[in-house]
């Protein structure tokens, strides 16, 4: 899985930058994806692509049960996002929903990917390839569950 | 087992499970309001056009349903959501909906405990991050999303990966002035916002066993902003009592075994606690508040499911009584129950007496969305349980979290204030 990459060099990104609470009230996940981030960067919809991925520190979606949050970068074209760590709700709603990938990264690959690098995810290796820069980093393979359900597309195709 | 360990096994038909063990958990309760609920319904369409059946709950009578958010509606979007809402329980025969405007109505985790829906020993589910505050009763209560809600309301169960468990012991009775708020600030303050993430965090010893359910339930609910799965107090004879007086009949006293593990025990001395604030722009950016910033305050906030109970009106009214509000100040009862309450035990006339603005319950505010969000540049004291970047309103303003007490002395004086000091 190919993309580049939008970096956000902070912990903590939580889910009222991701998706501010006054649209909570919003279900229509076109219109979410176009608020995407405005807490943080306003910019946000208008830089990102298809297929691109965040990159981020320590804590990533921590604060509410939203799953607007991921709705709303999934929505937006992010396939996957890149941290440090992550807050439970955030990722489980990631996966359970098959909204994007949850990737835990080691400081290697935090460290060494830049804003509008290009690189490749391969999970089935646990690897990322820095084309940019001729790096690979290793990934946090999935536990089981995660990537049954991953595999499976999803909390409701899953057979437990 | 502990008391987290025993309630999983126990709804995942297993005689033992530890740490990291996945289980499929039947659920007991479950409840939605109205910003999930129609996230649910969004995913109960997807899923019908793929061909799954949605056309019953897999029990009605554990769904119960909140109106709390975006109540009173302020626009049409959100009125469209409390029609879904109404609609969703007519079709599925959801008889527990508690609808503002028609008698006992507030924000979910207050009716949770007001209402005695949840029972020691349950496993609860909630679409809201704040499902936590309810582990106070002596249950598993764990926050979840639309897909995951669905899921349960479709199979009646879901998967869990059995956390580890934290133990936070307080020594004796917290000092006159200090309250749980200040203690659950601390808290986070020492581990961090991801402190308890993916972790039960547990709460006992004799300054718990003192405390009243009230108090336990503002440690509980604020363990979500250390990313904790779950918070919970082993059920005593004072959760029993506070849950048959609210007209429960099965409630009993559930605990962990006497050789309960615990990956980490945490002790704090409660005559070493005083008043604290959680500083812009994160819970765990904690000050003492009489070493806190010295910053002209345009608001204080007595609101939500962390600090409108009754016990906290209580305690901003014995701030309030006989003063004058120097700042903007409004008061929010979490429920109906609370609000009649406060109305008979003369809170309300203190309150309007002292200058406050006192609203019906919502969320309103303390998630940004309505009835009281903050201009750009102002700054706050709330009794709410985050502070991020425009949390409660613009993302140029700055909220300073506090204990009812303290915010109701702050309003007195429009600075941030220790209630001993007024």
């Amino acid at each position: 899985m190919k993309g580049n990459v939008i970096k956000y060099d902070r912990d903590n990104i939580d889910t009222d930058v991701i998706i501010p609470g006054q649209y909570l009230k919003v279900h229509d996940y076109a219109e979410l994806a176009t608020h995407a981030m405005e807490g943080l960067d306003p910019d946000f919809h208008s830089k990102v692509k298809e297929g691109d991925f965040i990159l981020s520190g320590k804590n990533f979606g921590c604060g509410s049960s939203r799953e607007h949050a991921p709705i709303a970068l999934s929505h937006s074209g992010v396939k996957a996002v890149l941290a440090l760590s992550f807050a439970r709700i955030f990722y489980r709603n990631s996966v359970d929903g098959a909204f994007l990938l949850p990737i835990e990264i080691e400081e290697d690959a935090y460290n060494g990917i830049s804003e509008g690098d290009e690189i490749d995810i391969d999970i089935s290796k646990n690897e990322i390839k820095n084309l940019t820069k001729s790096q690979t980093y290793k990934m946090k393979p999935f536990s089981e569950i995660i990537g049954k359900i991953i595999e499976a597309g999803g909390l409701f195709n899953y057979k437990p | 087992m502990n008391i987290v360990e025993k309630i999983l096994a126990r709804a995942s038909g297993k005689s033992q499970v530890a740490p990291d063990d996945v289980v499929f958990a039947k659920v007991d309760k479950v409840m939605v309001h109205d910003v999930s609920g129609p996230g649910v319904l969004k995913v109960f369409d997807k899923l019908k056009n793929k061909g799954v059946d949605v056309s019953k709950l897999w029990d009605p009578t554990k769904v119960w349903v909140a109106e709390d958010h975006f109540v009173p509606s302020a626009e049409k979007i959100s009125a469209e959501n409390i029609v879904k809402l109404s609609n969703f329980t007519k079709n599925y025969g959801i008889e527990k909906h508690f609808k503002y405007g028609m008698g006992q109505y507030g924000i979910c985790h207050t009716l949770s405990h007001e209402e005695a829906m949840v029972m020691p020993g349950d496993v609860y589910v909630g679409g809201d991050s704040h499902t936590n505050t309810t582990g106070a009763l002596g249950a598993f209560a764990c926050g979840l999303g639309h897909t995951d809600i669905a899921y349960v309301l479709l199979n009646g169960q879901i998967w869990f990966k059995v956390p580890e468990t934290d133990y936070f012991k307080l020594n004796g009775k917290l000092p006159d002035h200090v309250m749980a708020k200040d203690l659950i600030l601390k808290i986070i303050g020492d581990i961090g916002t991801d402190g308890g993430n993916y972790r039960t965090m547990q709460f006992g010893g004799t300054g718990i066993d003192e405390m009243t359910v009230e108090s336990r339930l503002t440690l509980c609910n604020m363990t979500t902003e250390a990313g904790a799965k779950n918070g919970i107090v082993e059920s005593d004879q004072k959760v029993v009592d506070y849950l048959s007086s609210r007209g429960a009949t099965n409630a009993r006293i559930f605990k962990g075994d006497d050789d309960a593990q615990y990956a980490n025990v945490y002790e704090y001395e409660a005559s070493e606690m005083e008043p604290l604030v959680a500083k812009p722009f994160s819970p765990e950016n904690i000050a003492v508040v009489r070493e806190a910033p010295s910053v002209e305050l345009d608001k204080s906030y007595i609101g939500s499911c962390t600090g409108a109970k009754y016990e906290d009106l209580e305690a901003a009214a014995k701030i309030l009584k006989g003063k004058t509000v120097k700042i903007r100040t409004e008061i929010l009862p979490a429920s109906i129950s609370i609000y009649k309450r406060a109305m008979e035990n003369g809170l309300l006339t203190i309150f309007l007496d002292a200058g406050v603005t006192v609203g019906p319950p919502t969320c309103g505010a303390c998630c940004g969305a309505h009835m009281g969000v903050l201009a750009k540049n102002e700054i706050c004291i709330s009794t709410t349980n985050r502070n991020f970047p425009g949390r409660m309103g613009h993302v140029e303003s700055e909220t300073y979290l506090s204990s009812p007490m303290v915010a109701a002395a702050s309003a007195v004086t429009g600075k941030i204030t220790d209630p001993r000091d007024l």
